[in-house]
């Protein structure tokens, strides 16, 4: 495997202060490798988008994080402490090394403003010595590179379909060669062909410039095809990761399991299916132990006291973490 | 719970007919167009003929924007019709509002999309219930007779005990247990016809089916003929009995549930299956291979395409299919399954087994 680009060590997210405070993240341990696709997994409300604003220090008050450290291997030079660096430092750090496809990216463009004013800003923004034709023939290569021909500069955000602007923000997001792209949710709201064209166009881009992305969506069956690796988050933690391919074919944890018997499938026997029982776990009121106990099929007696730890299954799963007390190897030996 | 449709359904009584539901929205006129006669209009919904039958659910598949939520709304009578007649229990039937629309919505009730939009947030669930039952005279005469259809309604809809739901507001609930209130506040009317507008996709993953499987449940229980809108072609493989396919404001394919997602006919619908995420094709090779079918867009419904609307985006489109609009063909060996498009005409069909032999 190659070498980190982006470790999360220990994170913590909380919304609000002292004893009113919700926690959203929960120490979460997760590597992001160089040019790989992360995908994380989970339901609205399990952590997932706070997580990402959390390390790019993007989160809106009353979002505080509350622990852990987020470190940045840039391609040359020493290792980064994202959550210290210096408001001109972040400013830096931002869009250059990493940066982030919005939820409803459709709506993240300026109305207002053409499409080539809002790419010219960033890299004006960023590269203040460039000439004003340089950087346009830089905009007009970006737009190329997302697959939109370069007369469309002049348009104004309403006059792209859907599809077009979410490939604008795309091609906005690589404007300045990042190594990091994190994508929360960048196609839940287009139809399934475009989000498959703008996937392939996304996996071919990574070929070339070999950036690492973290894609986040509720859509598991998606991030089986499409990402290296998976991690799956519950109630503020990740309860499991695993290479794509050995997830979907044997998933370890029930709750894993779960979201993947709730697809139904296009292809094979029609099976009847039953999604998970029960609703997803109140962040103000978390279930004692194992937040996923509740709605477990295989509880037993110590998932409603005692937490397990994302730990290694056993000997014969490199690469594969779980917290389940179902594999105690896991959760008696923390990392 | 018996096991999921059969693929020929025995022929079931009609509840609620379309015959060449059309519906075009004016546009504002620009400067440029005041000049001429006619008025621009969008062409959400064109000669869509379609029959819910009783215990049966009909799946319309589509896109974003090809008019699948135009024809809910006019199948509940939300906007009146440009043309084309919608029947109930064989009767034509054509209401604007008044006493005529209650009693037509006593027996079709519409399903949303969004329950955190769709329920009053200042109201309880009590009171959304208790609304719908005493609007569509299921009230009962007492306070008891009234307690025991909520209880009956959220027991339905298998939120018990009753008596922990009721007092309820929307915020204290979830979005699974939200949908399941609209659609007990739906089944207030003792409906013959439930239309559910994209149900299932603004819940969370884990708990989408067990909506579906409740509304199946519903369906066989009470006989109900339901119409699932959806842009998630496997879960109307999953869901429904027969399976619609609309594209840019016109229905494509139809045909069983299973024939249509097994054995596809038109282009578009092989493009939309083609395009379903699907985890046993792992990374990489799918996404070159689709490379090849169909790119582009939906047309404009200002000024859609002439002949076949998909023809600009077709793989195997031919010279006719840009001027003649196909109509519905016949297709393979499977009753009922039918296509609109040319490569289904019988002549088309002779030739190319002319050149195959």
């Amino acid at each position: 495997m190659s070498e980190p680009v982006l470790e999360i060590r220990k994170l913590c997210v909380d919304y609000g202060l002292g004893d009113e405070a919700v926690h959203a993240v929960r120490d979460v341990d997760l590597t992001l490798h160089r040019g790989e696709v992360l995908g994380l997994a989970g339901e609205s409300g399990s952590g997932k988008s706070t997580l990402a604003y959390g390390l790019t220090r993007l989160l809106p008050p009353p979002g505080v994080i509350s622990g852990g450290e987020v470190i940045y291997h840039p391609v040359d030079g020493p290792p980064v402490d994202v959550l210290s660096l210096s408001p001109a430092r972040l400013r830096d750090f931002r869009w250059a090394e990493t940066s982030i496809v919005f939820q409803g990216a459709m709506n993240s463009l300026n109305p207002v403003h053409k499409v080539s004013t809002q790419l010219l800003d960033v890299i004006r923004a960023h590269e203040p010595g460039t000439t004003r034709a340089a950087r346009l023939a830089r905009a007009r290569d970006l737009l190329r590179l997302v697959g939109i021909a370069a007369d469309r500069l002049d348009s104004y955000p309403h006059q792209l379909s859907g599809g077009m602007r979410q490939r604008v923000m795309i091609a906005m997001a690589l404007a300045l060669e990042p190594q990091v792209v994190i994508m929360d949710e960048p196609t839940t709201a287009l139809d399934v062909v475009m989000q498959r064209q703008i996937l392939g166009q996304l996996a071919e881009l990574r070929e070339r410039l070999g950036f690492a992305v973290l894609f986040i969506t509720h859509d598991l069956s998606l991030l089986v095809e499409f990402s290296d690796r998976i991690a799956i988050m519950y109630g503020g933690r990740i309860v499991e990761e695993a290479p794509a391919g050995e997830l979907y074919r044997r998933a370890l944890h029930p709750y894993t399991d779960g979201l993947l018997h709730s697809f139904p499938a296009l292809r094979g026997p029609r099976r009847e299916l039953t999604g998970i029982p029960g609703s997803p776990p109140d962040l103000r009121a978390m279930p004692t132990g194992c937040a996923f106990h509740p709605r477990c099929p295989r509880a037993f007696t110590p998932c409603d006291a005692e937490l397990p730890l994302l730990g290694p299954p056993g000997d014969d799963d490199p690469g594969r973490a779980v917290a389940c007390w179902l594999h105690p190897a896991a959760a008696a030996v923390p990392r | 719970m018996t096991t999921p449709t059969t693929d020929a359904p025995a022929v079931r009584e009609e509840v609620l007919e379309a015959v060449g539901l059309t519906k075009h929205f004016p546009v504002s006129r620009r400067l440029g167009s005041l000049l001429t006669r006619t008025r621009p209009t969008v062409h959400a919904v064109d000669d869509v003929h379609l029959t819910l039958r009783r215990g049966q659910v009909t799946a319309l598949v589509g896109e974003s924007g090809s008019g699948k939520s135009t024809v809910a709304r006019l199948l509940a009578q939300l906007y009146p019709r440009t043309a084309g007649t919608v029947r109930l229990h064989g009767e034509p039937v054509t209401v604007r509002g008044g006493r005529p629309f209650r009693a037509y919505a006593r027996r079709v009730q519409l399903i949303f999309q969004d329950p955190f939009a769709s329920l009053n947030p200042v109201h309880t669930v009590r009171y959304h219930l208790t609304r719908a039952l005493r609007i569509h005279g299921n009230a009962g005469r007492t306070a008891a007779d009234l307690d025991a259809a909520l209880a009956k309604l959220l027991e339905r809809v298998s939120l018990t005990p009753a008596e922990r739901y009721l007092d309820k507001f929307p915020h204290e609930l979830s979005g699974g247990q939200r949908q399941r209130v609209a659609i007990a506040r739906a089944l207030g009317a003792d409906p013959d016809v439930l239309l559910a507008d994209e149900p299932v996709s603004m819940l969370d993953v884990s708990i989408r089916l067990g909506v579906l499987n409740l509304l199946r449940d519903l369906k066989e229980r009470l006989h109900l003929a339901i119409l699932y809108i959806t842009h998630d072609i496997a879960s109307a493989r999953y869901f429904a009995d027969e399976t619609l396919v609309m594209y840019a404001g016109r229905l494509v394919e139809g045909g069983g549930s299973e024939t249509v997602t097994q054995s596809p006919a038109h282009p578009y619908t092989r493009l939309l299956i083609d395009s379903a995420p699907d985890p046993d094709r792992i990374t990489g090779d799918a996404v070159a291979a689709g490379r090849e079918r169909g790119d582009g867009e939906p047309p404009s419904l200002i000024r859609p395409p002439a002949g076949c609307r998909f023809h600009p985006r077709c793989p195997a489109a031919m010279p006719r299919c840009t001027t003649d609009l196909p109509p519905r063909l016949e297709v393979g060996d499977r009753p009922d399954h039918w296509a609109a498009c040319w490569l289904y005409d019988p002549a088309t069909v002779a030739a190319a087994r002319e050149v195959n032999r």
